[in-house]
């Protein structure tokens, strides 16, 4: 046995990076720079604005004002030299001038606060309402659509794209403040003197054709920095989160370079950001210069000839110094409102995902008087409609009976569950619940008396009280330690500090599989439904707790009727009848002496005394062809 | 690979530079170590530093040429000439000379303050990463990723940033606030006090505002992790939400969390607006008083319209660095909170590295050897291992079994040295596993865990993970051995099929499958199955068995498992309870014990009726 294998050339290259190996992932980014104005996602966007349109106007309003007390400032002191400081002037005018600075600055400092105050608030609110308003809707759409989608997908939605419309919100209406303000300065200008303004006014286009030319390779490098410092970053939390598999395949050094490669990468291309970032500033300073100057020069003559007063060239100069601030913000402003653009659309794709299965405007509520049978009358169904899962599938579960349904993995167990609860919609027959096709009642009737216990125990951060009363308000402490305690929870919870007010750590981290498996059935427990549908856990857990587990699945059945996805032996031969389910069919029913006497599936696979269902290896299943999907 | 370019570039030898001066200075204060880490780049950092003392200074001289200009222009109105146009014209062109120069001397500070920024930035994130792989298990069991994620990100950036906002805004501010103010108090005292007068408010509220803000900000983002928290789970829970019809109580929970973000949200833009309009407003006060007690002036001919103008001009110019000093002092506080939990973690000592002169280890009869090994967890006082010795010969396999917590999974991390022994000996080939060097153990022990952690990559990467150089005959073996190929094969892209987080989703099976043939890759002396064949069904199990036998015959197998079938094959069972093995022998053997190993037998293989029956 030799430490390297002779294949790999570990040595022959030092330095070298290898030829399968990266850090991190290359995941290039959706579109962010779309069209900068789509009617249609505006319109649907201003729904969410709407409701706050009078502080929105408010907000206008006092930009206006603002805006104007800008313009209005420099004037004044002009005209408080020309008036009263200059020879000539009458002294008493200043205090004109001072009066009138000082209603100016009362007048700013309002409008600056009601804008402010106005514009965040409203974006803030109009960011969560959007955000609630995808949450709300992803709470409806079906099932088929969650199933493929990644969580961390609509979480970018969810966060990302609402955050991009705020900035989108907060930046706009003080835009609107800036194009005035441009206006304002341009128009004032001109009202002093036309033939001023106009020389000192011409830097100005050259400043807006220069960012014209800038925006694009400027917009592009930017977001490049963007990409690069989050991909960086995804690197290091994978580094992290896989540390445990790094030190065990030894993988460090690797990793180490490739992690500098990607590092230094990210350090040029901040640097390049920041290149076009700065080369800006002295353009900008240049301009300003050259206005100055022409002011100087050309506003100086003016007043040594006699032709201007001397202040109005103060009110120049003054302008002179503000007037590129606009000019930068608006076109900064054209790159968000691009971002929004997209942002918006996306978030309209989230609120308008289909939500195939609606209540009936009829629909029955479901009450706890229904008798709790289940009936599968002809059922076919298969999440692409072209491949059935389930095919023609009938059967009944009497009121208070126990049936197992077991077969092959791709036998489509799991699916038939998910229709009682009506996760899905049936391509033809019917699921009944209690007399009534599932379809006639309300969702939220039907999910009242029907209880799930799925494979994989899923527990929420909260206390373990929260947990197992979960959304069954009604519950009360006494209620959910009862629950605890007939599961065989109430042991190791007691045994906590905090008993049930444990906190679980990320869901549930802090226990262990057997004992997150107890609590989901304290929670089926509460919500005591009528109908109690359970998708047994395969996962090997220790035998003590797996014994417990087995106690508690017999509470839990005790007065209900049980439709159970079993695995294990005992479960199976607990039940008051058993089905068998193959390739979507199903082939075999009864219990156990009858299925044992039929000698088919069942039996063969009873007698190879197997510990459980699943063990049995494929092959041996004869006639099947198990497929590594869906369930 | 597209990376290969940057890493040609530059000296393989500079990284390790990189984390070894980041390493330097334990114990100093944070503020100076990342000071001091920062000058180790002193042509950018004076470079920067230079350019900002010149440049604040050119901007202090602009208000005195516009002052001087507008007397130039006005003053001649009695005595005109061409001398006053030629004046008029040296004064703008110097104006244009200060105004292009202070435009390139601000690019010259900002780009090299923020390139220091930017280097410094490289090179803590070598350090930090480095550090990070090489921290032991037991650091990383007692320390939440989430946090180790914050200190990476957040902190590190707190303290990147000390250079350009901290120390280069300091001398920035030091130079505008100090000279402007000579110049404005060695004209016109009291004009002088009356225009700097908003400076000290302004800088009190500024400070206030941004300390505050600070602090809510960590509130807020508290708030709004719970909200993500909140959401996530939803999402990643929907089918429990749904099958409990929980829409409405998940509405609610969104809403609390919702309310409370946005409340904070709230109170944030409140106390920014309120301390934003203060500032303006005291500054447009001072200026208000400046133009009434300056006219006054000039009216009674103690001062010309120009050096008012200038004054006023002055205030324009200072108004938005003072309001910047709050962002300064916010940057001491940040980068100093910051800096001592960055520097925390990259002190932090690491528990297990190679010993001086470790050697090579060398496997020639593979055998594997416990003596009377203890073990008890850092920080912990019960012991979890109690004097273990067994041994084990090439080709054997070794199972293990026993209640949660007995120590199984412990014993499997010792051997490549996850957790160093309390005391006794683990010894492969008699060679002391803490002899021998990390690299060389690791990679003839491969433990198969039980939670497989998959890469964003494809599935040949992560298969190759180990052995990245593997030839793809080698990997495709590995998967076939692992009945991972056919799987493989159906998939869109095969191999090249991305994985992981970002890619397609493998099921709890597959991902075990994955990871014994990512093991199998390194063709390892001891292979450890810590329980990871939990959720491959027996089938599948067994065929990945008789595959790995049949190509590495030589081979230790260790079996960690709770289902007897996939270890009652073992040439030796182990069955541990706390700490301790209880008994030992092969599967006949033990049963025909009729002890514990005999107990789990039956409950394993008979129903709980039988059972309960039958006690």
């Amino acid at each position: 046995m030799s430490v390297v294998d002779d294949e790999s050339e570990v040595a022959a290259f030092p330095g070298q990076r290898p030829p399968r190996a990266s850090v991190g992932s290359h995941r290039i980014e959706e579109e962010v720079f779309g069209k900068a104005y789509d009617p249609k996602t505006v319109r649907r966007i201003w729904a969410y604005v709407k409701p706050y349109r009078l502080k929105i106007y408010l907000a206008v309003a006092a930009v206006l004002i603002f805006t104007g007390t800008q313009l209005a400032i420099p004037l004044i002191i002009g005209n408080a030299i020309d008036t009263a400081l200059v020879a000539g002037g009458d002294p008493n005018n200043l205090l004109w001038a001072v009066g009138a600075f000082a209603i100016a600055v009362l007048l700013n400092f309002g409008a600056s606060w009601v804008q402010e105050t106005q514009v965040g608030q409203v974006a803030e609110h109009v960011l969560f309402d959007m955000r609630r308003a995808m949450f709300a809707q992803l709470q409806r759409v079906s099932l088929s659509y969650m199933d493929r989608t990644e969580v961390g997908r609509l979480m970018s939605r969810l966060q990302g794209d609402v955050s991009a419309m705020q900035e989108f919100l907060e930046t706009s209406v003080i835009s609107v403040g800036d194009l005035v303000l441009l206006f304002g300065i341009v128009a004032v200008l001109l009202s002093l003197d036309p033939w001023l303004g106009l020389v000192t006014l011409i830097t100005m286009p050259v400043l807006f054709i220069i960012r014209i030319f800038w925006l694009p390779p400027a917009k592009r490098a930017f977001w490049a920095a963007h990409e690069t410092n989050s991909l960086t970053a995804g690197a290091m939390a994978e580094g992290i989160n896989g540390v445990r598999t790094v030190q065990n395949l030894d993988r460090q050094k690797v990793n180490f370079d490739l992690y500098d490669d990607k590092a230094y990468q990210n350090l040029r291309i901040q640097l390049t950001g920041s290149k076009y970032a700065q080369v800006m500033v002295p353009i900008v300073d240049t301009l300003t210069g050259i206005s100055m100057a022409t002011v100087v020069v050309v506003g100086g003559a003016m007043v040594l000839n006699g032709a201007l007063q001397v202040g109005v060239v103060v009110a120049f100069l003054f302008y002179v110094q503000r007037f590129f601030d606009p000019i930068r913000s608006l076109t900064m402003q054209y790159s968000i409102m691009q971002r929004a653009m997209t942002s918006g659309r996306r978030i309209t794709e989230v609120l308008d995902l289909p939500t195939v299965i609606e209540d009936k405007s009829d629909a029955k509520v479901l009450t706890g008087e229904m008798d709790g049978s289940v009936e599968f009358r002809n059922v076919v169904f298969g999440y692409d409609p072209k491949r059935p899962v389930l095919k023609n599938v009938s059967f009944k579960v009497n009121p208070g009976e126990t049936v197992a349904v077991i077969g092959p993995t791709g036998s489509g167990k799991t699916s038939a569950m998910a229709l009682v609860h009506r996760f899905y919609e049936v391509q033809d027959g019917a699921v009944i619940v209690g007399g009534h096709d599932v379809r006639d009642v309300t969702q939220e009737s039907l999910g009242e008396q029907v209880a799930m216990v799925l494979q994989e125990p899923f527990l929420f951060t909260g206390t373990i009280f929260e947990n197992i009363r979960y959304n069954k308000a009604s519950a009360t402490r006494e209620d959910v330690i009862a629950a605890a305690k007939a599961v065989g929870a109430h042991e190791f919870i007691d045994r906590f500090a905090n008993g049930y007010d444990t906190m679980l750590e990320q869901r549930g981290s802090n226990l262990s599989l057997g004992q997150r498996q107890l609590l989901s059935f304290a929670r089926a427990l509460v919500a005591d439904a009528k109908i109690l549908v359970l998708d047994e856990a395969t996962a090997n857990i220790d035998s003590y707790t797996e014994r417990q587990i087995q106690k508690a699945l017999e509470i839990l059945l005790k007065g209900r009727t049980g439709m159970v996805i079993a695995h294990r032996l005992a479960t199976i031969r607990g039940a008051d009848r058993i089905i068998v389910l193959q390739n979507g069919e199903k082939i075999e029913e009864g219990n156990h002496d009858q299925l044992m006497e039929l000698g088919g599936l069942y039996s063969k696979l009873y007698n190879m005394n197997y510990a459980s269902f699943d063990d049995i290896p494929d092959e041996m299943v004869a006639g099947t062809n198990a497929r590594e999907s869906s369930t | 690979m597209i990376t290969l370019k940057a890493g040609r570039e530059r000296s393989r030898g500079d990284a390790r530079d990189h984390v070894a001066a980041a390493h330097a200075g334990k114990g100093m204060a944070p503020l100076t170590r990342i000071t001091l880490f920062s000058l180790r780049h002193p042509f950018q950092a004076i470079l920067a530093v230079g350019a900002t003392i010149i440049a604040a200074i050119l901007q202090l001289t602009i208000p005195r040429l516009l002052g001087q200009a507008i007397d130039q222009a006005h003053n001649v109105l009695s005595v005109a000439g061409d001398g006053a146009q030629e004046a008029l014209l040296w004064t703008a062109l110097t104006l244009l000379a200060a105004s292009v120069a202070r435009g390139l001397f601000t690019l010259v500070q900002n780009y090299f303050s923020e390139s220091v920024g930017h280097h410094v930035g490289y090179e803590l994130r070598l350090a930090f990463y480095d550090k990070v792989q090489r921290l032991s298990y037991s650091y990383h069991d007692r320390v939440h990723s989430g946090d180790l994620i914050t200190i990476g990100l957040l902190d590190l950036d707190g303290l990147r940033m000390f250079f350009s906002t901290g120390l280069v805004r300091t001398i920035l501010l030091v130079v505008l606030i100090g000279v402007g103010a000579w110049m404005l108090l060695s004209t016109d005292v009291l004009l002088g006090l009356l225009a700097l007068s908003f400076v000290p408010f302004v800088a009190w509220r500024s400070s206030v505002a941004q300390l505050t803000l600070r602090a809510t900000w960590l509130i807020l983002q508290q708030k709004l992790s719970v909200l993500t928290r909140v959401m996530e789970e939803n999402l990643g829970g929907i089918r429990v939400v749904r099958a409990f019809s929980g829409q409405k109580h998940e509405l609610d929970k969104f809403d609390t969390a919702s309310k409370a973000a946005l409340e904070l949200a709230h109170r944030r833009v409140r106390v920014r607006v309120k301390n934003t309009s203060m500032m303006t407003f005291s500054f447009f006060a001072a200026m208000g008083l400046v133009l009434w007690v300056g006219g006054n002036k000039v009216i009674a001919g103690e001062m010309t319209v120009g050096t008012l103008a200038s004054f006023l001009t002055f205030m324009t110019i200072l108004q938005m660095p003072v309001r910047q000093l709050g962002l300064m002092v916010n940057s001491y506080a940040r980068a100093s909170t910051c800096g001592e939990r960055f520097y925390a973690f990259l002190d932090a000592p690491v528990e297990i590295e190679d010993k001086p002169g470790a050697t090579p280890l060398k496997i020639s009869n593979g055998v594997l050897r416990f003596e009377d090994v203890h073990f008890t967890y850092p920080g912990s006082t019960v012991p979890t291992l109690n004097g273990i010795s067994f041994e084990a010969k090439a080709g054997q396999t070794i199972g293990i079994v026993g209640a949660p917590g007995s120590g199984k999974s412990t014993l499997a991390h010792l051997i490549p040295r996850f957790y160093d022994i309390t005391s006794g000996r683990i010894t492969l080939d008699g060679q002391e596993v803490r002899d021998v060097t990390l690299q060389s153990l690791r990679r003839s022990v491969a433990v198969v865990q039980q939670d497989t952690f998959l890469f964003t990559t494809t599935i040949e990467n992560n298969i190759a993970y180990g052995d990245p150089w593997a030839k793809e005959r080698k990997i495709e073996r590995a998967a076939e051995s692992a009945q991972l190929h056919n799987y493989i094969m159906g998939l869109p892209a095969d191999y090249d099929t991305v994985v992981g987080e970002r890619g397609v989703s493998l099921s709890g099976g597959q991902r075990q499958r994955l990871s014994i043939a990512r093991s199998l890759v390194l063709k390892p002396a001891v292979m450890v199955f810590d329980d990871s064949t939990a959720a491959i069904d027996a089938g599948t199990e067994h065929r990945i068995r008789s595959a790995i036998r049949r190509f590495a015959s030589d081979r230790i197998t260790m079996i960690i498992a709770h289902r007897l079938s996939s270890l009652m094959h073992a040439d030796l069972i182990l069955f541990l309870e706390d700490g301790r093995i209880v008994e030992r022998g092969t599967h006949e053997d033990l049963l025909a014990q009729g002890g514990r190993y005999r107990a789990l037998y039956d409950l394993q293989t008979r129903p709980t009726d039988d059972l309960e029956a039958a006690q």
